[in-house]
């Protein structure tokens, strides 16, 4: 049997499209939980990458941090959560956390250390403020910069989450656990599609954020 | 007025930038801070807006020491012009000239009005008001710059090299524009550069300044020129600045000759009259005066109408009389083939002919003339003639 005979019975069988462990409601479940886990990464990680690459000091420390934290295996890191605090949403949140605080560390720190110098010279010379400086001046400019350190992240954590499933947990893992459990080989090529298609609906996501918030004399620019 | 009192800046690293430097700026005029790379000329500039505080002395703006109001209300009185313009590339041109008046709280609309407005007065084309800075030309983005730092008529403009980064053609034409747009608004600027030829060109007043923030001399340009305060402004100042100094001094006195000037219809009778005045050649003009090219005199014997308009030698750059300098009528002079220069009024009519000796007289009285009197002020209008 082919691998797209495999997908195309996958999506065909209706039982696959409700309930419980129907595809609309596992994908939402992995939304949830790959949004979540951003929003904390972006959290963490936006204000220091931010406010370091602005004054330009703690680039160190923050590579060394970053790259401690792409070191951690993610699988291994979940098991050992779930040995220390249960089952819960902690111990997955933990491990995809860390997955996305990288590349949203070092975007932001290298979007804001490559800001032009002279517009930020001649808006403070004007009489603007720090914060005005940062949100009117420089936050426009390192835009571009900051969505795609966001994308990788968000493109990574949203692959990764499948591994919530081995910790009984939701998500379009379920389809790839449970289906090599029961040795149903169309329900894991199927899981594993979806969850491919979700990481490609991220790429359309960021670029649609793109064009929206990026300024065409950025866009323009480059 | 802007005041300087004894000021001196020393950066954390130990360079001494600026040292105990006393200026007083005048109003309504244009300030060159002028010398070689390094020599403190931007930390000068950038204490007077607080972006540099200084180690000890102060600065007194209208009398007020002008760390006595809060910095950004003290920038926002104050325009400030960058050498790469530094606009801001998310906004399009209106939005970036309006900058200044939306911080004052102007409402979109106006402060928009207010920046298309500009846009006129800096001589940019209204179209390109939506268009983002990086579709615009070098010396567009800095025509944009001064607009915005224009935008909210702050009465004091700080411009740290502004038409450095810009080819030579385009930087002439942005310095012809600022002293128009001077003469307009009476700013009070304080201009920066390392070029002394811009210094010349656009400055009332120039303060040379020599490497560890020394000031070395302050004067207006025409006194710099004649009489440097030591060999390191005289250095500074080039080999040439006897000719450039003859920038200041008007045609208006050069004794024009109409004998040598003779009609493209002029007859025998009248050619004789006008070798007669003694010139080696005879200057042809057409029906409406202007200028065609000389011609020796044996070879109009006959009549100017005789004479093939092609054979007639070119008569070269003529001069504005009056309106130009001495250095531009004896440039011309040097120019013509004929070594006499062309003068003509502002219909482009010939208003007379003078040879290099003539100007060469008229350059040794003024010199005369200004020995008596003390340095001559610039007239405003010969100073932006000389710059276009
Ligand atoms: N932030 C700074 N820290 C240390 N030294 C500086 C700083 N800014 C300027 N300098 C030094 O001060 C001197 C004057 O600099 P600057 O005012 O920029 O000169 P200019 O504008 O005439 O070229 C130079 O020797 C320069 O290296
Ligand atoms: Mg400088």
């Amino acid at each position: 049997m082919s691998i797209f005979q495999f997908i195309s019975d996958f999506f065909r069988d209706s039982a696959h499209w409700h309930g419980q462990d129907g595809i609309p409601h596992r994908v939402l479940e992995h939304l949830g939980y790959s949004f979540m886990a951003l929003g904390i990464a972006a959290g963490l990680a936006l204000p220091v990458g931010l406010v370091t690459g602005h004054t330009g000091r703690g680039g160190n420390a923050l590579a060394l941090i970053a790259t401690a934290a792409r070191a951690l295996p993610s699988y291994g890191l979940l098991v050992l959560m779930f040995f220390w605090l249960g089952i819960g949403l902690t111990p997955v949140m933990i491990p995809l956390v860390a997955l996305a605080v990288p590349p949203i560390l070092l975007t932001s720190y290298e979007a804001m250390r490559t800001v032009d110098p002279a517009p930020v010279d001649a808006a403070r010379g004007m009489g603007m403020g720090p914060a005005a400086v940062l949100f009117q001046v420089e936050l426009p400019v390192a835009l571009p910069l900051i969505l795609s350190g966001l994308r990788s992240a968000a493109i990574q954590v949203v692959s990764t989450t499948a591994i919530a499933a081995t910790v009984s947990l939701g998500g379009l893992g379920r389809f790839v656990i449970d289906g090599l459990y029961q040795r149903n080989y169309e329900t894991v090529v199927g899981g594993a599609t979806l969850i491919a298609g979700l990481a490609l609906a991220m790429i359309a996501l960021f670029w649609l954020v793109g064009r929206v918030a990026v300024s065409p004399g950025v866009r323009g620019g480059r | 007025m802007i005041q300087i009192e004894s000021v001196t800046k020393r950066y954390p690293d130990g360079t001494t930038a600026v040292d105990d430097l006393s200026l007083d700026i005048p109003d309504g005029s244009i300030t060159v801070l002028v010398g070689p790379s390094g020599c403190g000329k931007t930390t000068t500039l950038r204490m007077v807006n607080r972006m540099v505080e200084p180690t000890s002395g102060r600065i007194l703006l209208d009398g007020s020491d002008i760390t006595e109001q809060p910095v950004n209300a003290l920038r926002r009185s104050m325009g400030y012009v960058i050498q790469n313009a530094g606009l801001f590339q998310h906004r399009t041109i209106v939005d970036n000239i309006a900058t200044v008046p939306r911080m004052l709280g102007w409402d979109r609309r106006k402060a928009r009005e207010r920046a298309r407005e500009l846009m006129g007065r800096v001589g940019l084309d209204e179209a390109l008001a939506k268009r983002y800075p990086y579709q615009l030309s070098g010396g567009q983005q800095q025509r944009v710059g001064v607009a915005r730092a224009l935008a909210a008529d702050p009465p004091v403009l700080l411009m740290d090299e502004p038409f450095s980064a810009v080819d030579p053609i385009v930087r002439k034409s942005l310095q012809a524009e600022l002293l128009r747009i001077q003469q307009e608004l009476g700013k009070t600027i304080v201009f920066v550069t390392h070029d002394i030829d811009e210094a010349i060109r656009i400055g009332d007043m120039i303060a040379v300044m020599r490497t560890g923030g020394r000031l070395a001399q302050f004067a207006p340009p025409q006194e710099l020129l004649s009489s440097p305060a030591d060999e390191f402004v005289e250095d500074f100042l080039g080999t040439d600045r006897g000719i450039r100094r003859l920038s200041f001094f008007t045609s208006d006195g050069l004794a024009l000759e109409r004998g040598p000037v003779v009609a493209v219809d002029a007859g025998a009778e009248q050619v004789a009259r006008a070798t007669a005045a003694g010139a080696p050649y005879l200057l042809l003009t057409d029906a409406d005066g202007k200028p065609l090219g000389w011609v020796a005199p044996q070879d109009a014997a006959g009549g100017a109408d005789k004479v093939a308009v092609g054979s007639l030698l070119p008569y070269g750059r003529p001069f504005a009389a009056g309106r130009e300098s001495l250095r531009d009528a004896l440039d011309c002079a040097v120019l013509s083939p004929t070594g006499w220069a062309v003068a003509v009024d502002e219909q482009g009519a010939v208003a007379g002919v003078v040879s290099q000796e003539a100007i060469g007289a008229a350059i040794r009285s003024a010199h005369a003339g200004q020995r008596e009197d003390g340095p001559a002020v610039p007239v405003r209008t010969t100073k932006a003639e000389v710059a276009t």
